[in-house]
């Protein structure tokens, strides 16, 4: 498909089978990312989305169909695709320093090359002076930062983010929100961001892709065009209403079909 | 316990002869530590450092090899399903087996040397050590494991920096339950085993009814166990700082 595409998944189904009832978590689905894009994938929880995000970072591979990297299928994980997950996901026996270092120390980059880097990240993120702390002395959000600081140390050619602020508190979260767009613009990584948070994908993806309901299908694929940098004023914007109103609608449907129809709740 | 045990002794609420009274206890101790400044036929005097110190080193010997052999196995038991499947049974069939029983096999394949004494501490200790080992290998969080991955590690970073250091808060536990049987095992071992060590002088003074230096002897392995036990408890405490402030967290 589109030769920019860095990541794409074409006809992807994946079903599970769980105690020997099988369970269809994605049907059919197709996407692209573009390099440089910020893309949003947002679904209610149980839609497949982390499922998608797994296997696009090489945890979990397809029931059908193909998912591929810079042209290439993915076959294991791979420090190009970087991942934010959930959870912090910190090695809770190494300071913040060797948890933002691991990848690279891991795959011997010698330190020389990178303590600016690392230094400049750590700066970025605002955990100077946390260095030598453990993640059990640091908030949620700093731990946080400190899972977002030590991939993009790694300068990865994708950035995969699995609902990376859904645990925190929302002050939090807008803080988090606002250092993403801020290092995002930066950086201009190509970022795959799931999110069940609507505004959240309106705020910082180029494109937004709804999904359904189980089993997980893109529903619509919407483009984003609000000027960058943003900040949080723009979800006030007439314009940012607009498209919230359109998502809801979108997902207005799919709950209504859920209720009315799903096999299951939740 | 020791007013108790002073009183029952001295209003003779127990047999005479047979349980000695603290403060008599303190004396032969005493003697046995430091010798008696007259000279003396009796073989406890001044001996007691030098028993301590070989059933010491039998316990220290017999334990790293326990955690030298338990450690690394219990990590590929935990790791590796195949390697599971084929040792973990035999372990699972064995561990219920005494040691007090193994000793006839031990003293038939090593003789009444230090050997047997090693080979029966060593599996004592091993058990706890290798089980607990597998268990914190097997409770490494699959969230770590992906993070590791997608950071670029390879098999052997992942057993090294994650998976062990995951486990070890399992497996200092299964070291502080190993030190307690390798001095169980100690005992059981010197008294019949080897010709030396606190074991043994427990067993010969049975024999010429020293009951004081039986109930010495007892509470100088209760002592050695519980200073070994809280060595054992300071290192882990240095090396896994991070898990104390998780607790204070």
């Amino acid at each position: 498909m589109s030769a920019s595409a860095v990541v794409e998944l074409a006809e992807v189904w994946k079903v599970f089978d769980t105690g020997g009832r099988r369970v269809e978590a994605l049907q059919a689905v197709s996407l692209a990312v573009a390099r440089n894009e910020f893309a949003a994938i947002l679904g209610p929880s149980g839609c497949g989305k982390s499922t998608l995000l797994n296997m696009v970072a090489g945890f979990d591979a397809p029931t059908r169909g193909r998912v591929l990297f810079d042209g290439d299928p993915v076959r294991a994980p791979d420090p190009r695709r970087a991942v934010v997950f959930q959870e912090p996901a910190l090695f809770p026996w190494y300071t913040v320093l060797d948890n933002v270092t691991f990848g690279l120390r891991t795959r011997g980059v010698p330190v020389a090359s990178y303590r600016a880097r690392v230094e400049a990240f750590i700066e970025q993120v605002g955990l100077r002076g946390f260095e030598s702390h453990y993640p059990a002395e640091l908030s949620g959000g700093m731990k946080q930062r400190v899972g977002i600081a030590r991939v993009l140390v790694m300068e990865p050619d994708v950035l995969l983010m699995d609902e990376p602020f859904g645990s925190l508190d929302a002050q939090t979260r807008s803080l988090m929100q606002e250092l993403l767009l801020s290092v995002w613009e930066r950086h201009q990584q190509t970022v795959l961001f799931v999110t069940h948070d609507i505004e959240e994908a309106l705020l910082l993806a180029d494109s937004v892709s709804v999904m359904t309901a189980r089993p997980g299908r893109i529903k619509k694929r919407i483009a984003v065009k609000l000027p960058r940098p943003r900040s949080l004023e723009v979800t006030t914007s007439p314009f940012f209403n607009d498209l919230k109103r359109e998502v809801l609608g979108l997902i207005r449907e799919e709950s209504v079909k859920a209720a009315a129809y799903g096999p299951e709740t939740g | 316990m020791l007013l108790v045990w002073h009183v029952a002794v001295s209003r003779r609420w127990v047999a005479e002869g047979i349980i000695p009274a603290p403060a008599q206890v303190a004396r032969s101790w005493y003697t046995w530590i430091f010798g008696s400044a007259t000279a003396t036929l009796s073989p406890y005097s001044g001996t007691w450092v030098a028993n301590v110190l070989h059933s010491a080193r039998r316990v220290l010997e017999g334990f790293l090899l326990a955690a030298i052999v338990g450690i690394p196995l219990g990590v590929f038991i935990g790791w590796n399903r195949l390697v599971a499947r084929v040792v973990d049974p035999s372990i699972q069939l064995l561990r219920p087996v005494p040691i007090t029983a193994w000793l006839p096999f031990a003293i038939a394949v090593f003789g009444i040397y230090d050997a047997s004494a090693l080979f029966l501490i060593g599996l004592g200790a091993f058990y706890p050590i290798v089980v607990n080992t597998t268990h914190g290998v097997r409770d490494t969080n699959l969230l770590l494991l992906r993070a590791a991955r997608m950071m670029g590690a390879g098999e052997t970073t992942i057993l090294t920096k994650v998976v062990f250091r995951s486990a070890l808060p399992s497996i200092f536990t299964g070291l502080r339950l190993g030190i307690g049987i390798a001095w169980t095992a100690v005992i059981v071992a010197e008294m019949i085993a080897v010709k030396s060590g606190l074991g043994y002088v427990l067993w010969d003074a049975y024999y010429v009814g020293r009951m004081d230096i039986c109930v010495a002897t007892m509470l100088s392995v209760g002592l050695l166990g519980f200073l070994s036990d809280r060595a054992l408890q300071l290192l882990s405490r240095v090396i896994l700082k991070w898990r104390t402030l998780e607790a204070h967290a």
